[in-house]
């Protein structure tokens, strides 16, 4: 392999029934901000589906040079063989330096099997991508590489972080977490160069059939698209008295989340969750309310720009990564706060 | 019907992480445990065993304490278990991991493999697709529900996604990654226990792996490589109050509210 035909920063441009989801756009953002390090500027969107073209616009909105577009009905819902199929030809045909997919149900199917397929390596659920060099200091009896990618991950449950790199393989393959990358402000009117590109599809031994599509409509709030999230933990007792914090979440324009001990005692769906287990996220500002911070939990939420906690338990973990913690019963400060932050308003207004 | 289960001996996240004074991760005080979603896995094929009759066999891929595992499966049900040991392969990544239990399984006679989707100490659920990659294999990840037609030779899956999911068929061979939610792992029975130290487990080194070239084994064969590791740094304390009242309290949360523009 010469490493030096690989070139650009790739992104999987992930979409479900014809709509992108939103880590593609999430994906977009991340690979300019890298490809500014990067000889190759262009950033380019791998678009995969059935009748899928008309998303490309909005991929240059959002921040795509050029879009690769396999269209085939092969490819209308997720099956794991024929997307492997088309992006392994993408990537053998255009060879990216870079192959950034989304830590999805989807992603995380589709990353190992294409990264195996093309034998090169994949870091799982990054948080943090740089460009830099590899080792990080210079070894003596090693080659240090410059502009490599540097993939950083948590491990161990949120225990251990870890930063990687594939110096010897092309693409450098990483799945990332939803909900961590930054989008840009889309440019509106932006068109992006399309690149047409059909590998063929035949069926084989690896083909499954889909036999049925069950949705399970959400009712509820996307908490990795909120500003502010009002969280609450085991501590808030029961799921009735979580219209105290549906409350100071309606006074702020936030939404409500909660903590894996809720989930698991039926109070909250978990589609709510944030953790380890659940979803990452990082808005402006983090309500902790009743939650005691079991590093699972802290792993999907220490990103958030402002935390504020309070638990009545003064040795509670979560006070470890708070900016500004308060020890008290959250019975009688919640609505406290809610009554005073209503005031405050409407004064300003 | 003949059912591989590959398993992982991991250190236990769940029952309370344990840290050196020096606040580093104190892996040896942890409990070393079968991985979860493993253990659903396993759980899986035992339930395909009840009900139409089928051999398990157990599979691991660590050092030779791992052995402990297998014999819990034993326990469990399983019927045979093989554990591939070896120094060259130590430092291996997914791809190197996944290279060489495809080189075990190449060994076997297999209708259907079943992994658990994600070990809970790298949490990376690669494993698992990228075995069935190097077996030319159909893999359904994700799997909740798992029924086999044994006339057709093929199996029903529900894969779950994270707003539906999908009910997927696929040929026998094939490969599927199981979730924890997938079921309840049964206990060990008393007579399962005695019998499990009765059992052999057959260990397997480099020399018995099939069609696997050195190049894809243990660190060497890794793509990719660790630039540096840490336990995670805490994040430096903020502030913590006490305050006396309610009021008090409210106060100090407006206040840094106002200050921040939040309100």
């Amino acid at each position: 392999m010469s490493l030096e035909e690989y070139k650009g920063v790739f992104i999987f441009a992930q979409q479900v029934d014809n709509e992108l989801s939103s880590i593609a756009l999430e994906l977009l953002g991340k690979a300019k901000n890298l490809a500014e390090d990067l000889d190759e500027k262009k950033v380019t969107a791998v678009l995969l589906g059935s009748g899928v073209k008309g998303l490309s616009d909005k991929l240059a909105e959002y921040g795509a040079d050029r879009v690769i577009v396999v269209d085939d009905p092969a490819l209308k819902d997720y099956r794991t063989e024929p997307y492997t199929h088309a992006l392994a030809s993408v990537i053998n045909e255009f060879k990216p330096e870079i192959l950034l997919v989304g830590a999805t149900a989807i992603g995380r199917d589709l990353g190992p099997r294409v990264s195996s397929r093309v034998h090169t390596g994949l870091t799982a659920d990054c948080t943090s991508l740089d460009i830099g060099d590899f080792p990080l200091n210079p070894t003596p009896g090693q080659e240090q590489k410059h502009k490599q990618l540097l993939m950083t991950r948590p491990a161990f449950g949120g225990n251990t972080i870890a930063t990687i790199a594939c110096p010897d393989f092309r693409p450098q393959m990483a799945t990332v977490r939803p909900g961590v990358m930054q989008k840009i402000d889309p440019i509106k009117g932006a068109k992006a160069e399309i690149v047409e590109f059909n590998p063929g599809f035949e069926e084989n031994n690896c083909y499954t059939e889909i036999l049925k599509i069950v949705k399970e409509a959400s009712s509820v709030a996307d908490i990795q698209g909120a500003k502010i999230l009002v969280s609450g933990g085991r501590g808030v007792g029961s799921a009735e008295n979580f219209k105290l914090l549906d409350e100071l979440a309606e006074v702020l324009g936030g939404t409500v989340s909660c903590s894996r001990a809720v989930v698991d005692s039926g109070w909250k769906p978990k589609d709510l969750q944030v953790g380890q287990t659940g979803k990452t996220v990082r808005p402006s500002l983090y309500f902790a309310i009743g939650i005691s911070g079991a590093i699972q939990h802290v792993a999907g939420m220490e990103e958030s720009d402002i935390i504020i906690a309070i638990n009545k338990d003064e040795n509670a973990p979560i006070f470890d990564v708070a900016d500004y913690g308060v020890v008290g019963d959250l019975n009688k400060i919640v609505p406290a706060l809610t009554k005073k932050i209503k005031e405050e308003m409407a004064n300003k207004k | 019907m003949k059912i591989v289960v590959c398993i992982k001996q991991v250190p236990d996240t769940k029952g309370g992480v344990k840290f050196k004074p020096d606040g580093t991760l104190d892996r040896g005080a942890m409990l070393a445990i079968m991985n979860p979603d493993d253990k659903a896995g396993l759980e899986a094929a035992l339930r395909l065993k009840d009900q139409y009759g089928a051999e398990v066999t157990v599979l691991t891929m660590g050092l030779p304490k791992a052995d402990a595992v297998l014999r819990e499966a034993f326990a469990m049900g399983a019927d045979k278990a093989i554990l591939v040991t070896d120094r060259v392969l130590g430092g291996a990544d997914t791809w190197a991991t996944s290279s060489t239990i495809a080189g075990a399984i190449r060994n076997l006679e297999y209708d259907l493999i079943i992994t658990g989707r994600q070990a809970i100490d790298g949490d990376t659920a690669q494993v698992g697709p990228q075995i069935s990659e190097h077996l030319n294999l159909p893999v359904i990840s994700y799997a909740e529900e798992i029924k086999v037609d044994e006339k057709a030779k093929t199996v029903e899956v529900k894969r779950q996604f994270e707003d539906r999911y999908h009910i997927v068929k696929a040929k026998m061979p094939c490969l599927v990654t199981a979730l924890s939610e997938l079921n309840e792992p049964r206990y060990m029975t008393p007579g399962g226990i005695f019998d499990a130290f009765e059992k052999e487990v057959t260990v397997w080194g480099r020399n018995d792996l099939k069609d696997v070239d050195d190049s894809n084994l243990g660190l060497k064969g890794s793509p990719t490589q660790i630039a540096k590791a840490s336990d995670k740094v805490k994040k430096g304390q903020g502030e913590k109050v006490a305050p006396e009242s309610v009021d008090e309290a409210v106060d100090y949360i407006v206040g840094k509210l106002t200050e921040k523009h939040v309100i």
